[in-house]
């Protein structure tokens, strides 16, 4: 089967603000199959976040190429659906508009679909009650599941994460995590997530891409070999321990120095 | 009583200086035209007469509230400019500074020569007092939006317009709000300045006509007036931040 998304030999130099070339990425390969769910693990200043900017189309590579369905990646496309690490509502809107915003903002107006739509995702990730307050009124959690639904509310087929739930507590943490499995459950999509948290990916993923920094290279990709659906008993899991182990042992030791 | 006290404390001070002031007059017997009395001006006041008061006060106000809204009206769209286009920004950025930097009571009777003695040089000697931070502060608010909302327009391939009406200025709005409350003082500063220089009516007139006529009380009674003006503009400005965008309120910055 095709990859979805495919990063091949991909490459990325930044000039950084005192005038020196900084490679963030390194003849980085990747290819993503049909709903599969990845994880993007590594130390800061490794590239994951631009890996994500490369596939969303905000960036476009110094060499190689990225490319979805196919297609080289020229400027952002309208499958994609992003989550940022902070939740970035907009404090002027209700919950609702909040999540209908990308409409509002790429044609101009909220039709009556997307609204339904809006109400409709409100209610998967259990805010029904909440569309009309304020984003301030909200928790921290409860933001980032408005950004969640924002990101979902086109229908996405593709979703890009990052580190969106870094900002939060562990409990919430742990809670947003089965979250995201079940929407991703009910409305399958290819996803790429990075993150911090070994565990998070663990839980979460088919597949983890391992970077090491400076410059950004894939190290290593891991198939997770946990049974779907993952639940609570996953993280109780002695499996879950040994791989979480085996990971952290990989991304120290290519750290630098 | 302590409650009572927090709440009316300016008002307190306010009244204790006003009365040490009449009282201080009074005892040391210090002649009007050094320093009048409270009560003398309040009596200069009511001999002026509404009529002539009012006619002063519309004239100075006019031209602040002009001076004021062609500030914005050219400050709003430069603030944008600079922070669109970083071209736009080398190029203006030295001459804003430039005019910031310039004295304007210094030229203002240059301007006065140049454009004539009517409304006109008033308008442009208040516009460019008060221009200048509204154009830093709402640059500033524009600039200040995450970085993140931005990605978030490009993914959506929105146009620039949008970005700026639908995220940038709304974010910008705080920003805007502290630079009109320092604005709106300027522009009454910049119309007295323009009337010292070159008018027939207005309250700086007022005071630079009865100061060389040593009529000492009603140039005291005409500061009154002023500082009240600028103290309801300013008090007005608040209000209108708090009614019309009340989520900016509490924004963290």
């Amino acid at each position: 089967m095709n990859p979805v998304i495919e990063l091949a030999g991909v490459t990325q130099t930044f000039v950084s603000s005192d005038g020196t070339p900084v490679t963030a990425l390194q003849n980085v390969d990747l290819g993503l199959r049909k709903h599969e769910f990845v994880s993007v693990i590594g130390p800061s200043g490794c590239g994951k976040s631009t890996i994500l900017r490369l596939i969303a189309g905000l960036l476009r590579p110094s060499g190689g190429q990225v490319s979805i369905y196919g297609l080289p990646v020229t400027e952002p496309r309208d499958e994609i659906g992003m989550v940022f690490q902070k939740p970035t509502l907009l404090p002027w809107l209700s919950v609702l508009d909040n999540i209908t915003f990308p409409m509002k903002h790429k044609y101009g107006r909220v039709d009556a679909r997307d609204a339904e739509r809006a109400r409709e995702l409100l209610e998967m990730i259990g805010l029904a009650d909440f569309g009309h307050k304020r984003p301030h009124e909200l928790s921290g959690g409860m933001q980032q599941r408005v950004a969640i639904a924002r990101s979902l509310l086109h229908d996405p087929d593709i979703l890009l994460m990052d580190e969106p739930f870094s900002a939060l507590d562990a409990l919430t943490r742990d809670e947003m995590s089965f979250e995201l499995l079940r929407i991703w459950n009910e409305r399958p999509k290819t996803v790429v997530f990075v993150t911090h948290s070994i565990q998070e990916a663990l839980l979460l993923s088919d597949r983890i891409v391992v970077m090491s920094a400076r410059p950004g290279r894939v190290s290593e990709i891991i198939e997770v070999p946990l049974a779907r659906p993952r639940t609570l008993e996953t993280l109780s899991n002695p499996l879950f321990n040994q791989l979480a182990n085996d990971i952290r042992v990989k991304v120290f030791s290519r750290r630098p120095e | 009583m302590k409650a009572l006290l927090n709440r009316y404390i300016s008002l307190i001070a306010f009244l204790v200086v006003l009365i040490a002031w009449e009282g201080a007059c009074r005892l040391l017997e210090i002649p009007q035209y050094v320093l009048p009395a409270p009560s003398v001006i309040a009596a200069a006041i009511g001999d002026v007469g509404l009529g002539r008061w009012l006619e002063h006060t519309l004239a100075t106000l006019s031209v602040a509230l002009v001076g004021f809204a062609v500030a914005i009206g050219l400050a709003l769209p430069l603030a944008i400019g600079i922070v669109s286009s970083p071209l736009l920004a080398r190029l203006l950025m030295p001459w804003l500074v430039v005019i910031q930097s310039t004295p304007i009571v210094a030229i203002a009777p240059i301007i006065v020569v140049t454009l004539g003695a009517g409304v006109l040089p008033r308008v442009v000697i208040t516009t460019l007092i008060a221009f200048f931070p509204i154009v830093v502060s709402t640059a500033t608010g524009l600039a200040s939006v995450p970085p993140e909302l931005v990605e978030l327009s490009r993914s959506l391939r929105a146009s620039r317009r949008r970005e700026y009406w639908q995220i940038r200025m709304p974010f910008a709005i705080p920003y805007i709000f502290s630079a009109l409350k320092v604005a709106i003082t300027l522009a009454i500063v910049g119309a007295v300045v323009a009337e010292f220089v070159a008018a027939e009516r207005g309250l700086g007139y007022l005071i630079l006509f009865t100061t060389s006529s040593f009529k000492v009380p009603v140039a005291f009674g005409a500061l009154a007036i002023l500082v009240s003006c600028s103290l309801v503009l300013y008090g007005l400005i608040v209000w209108l931040h708090r009614r019309l965008f009340p989520w900016s309120l509490g924004l963290d910055r």
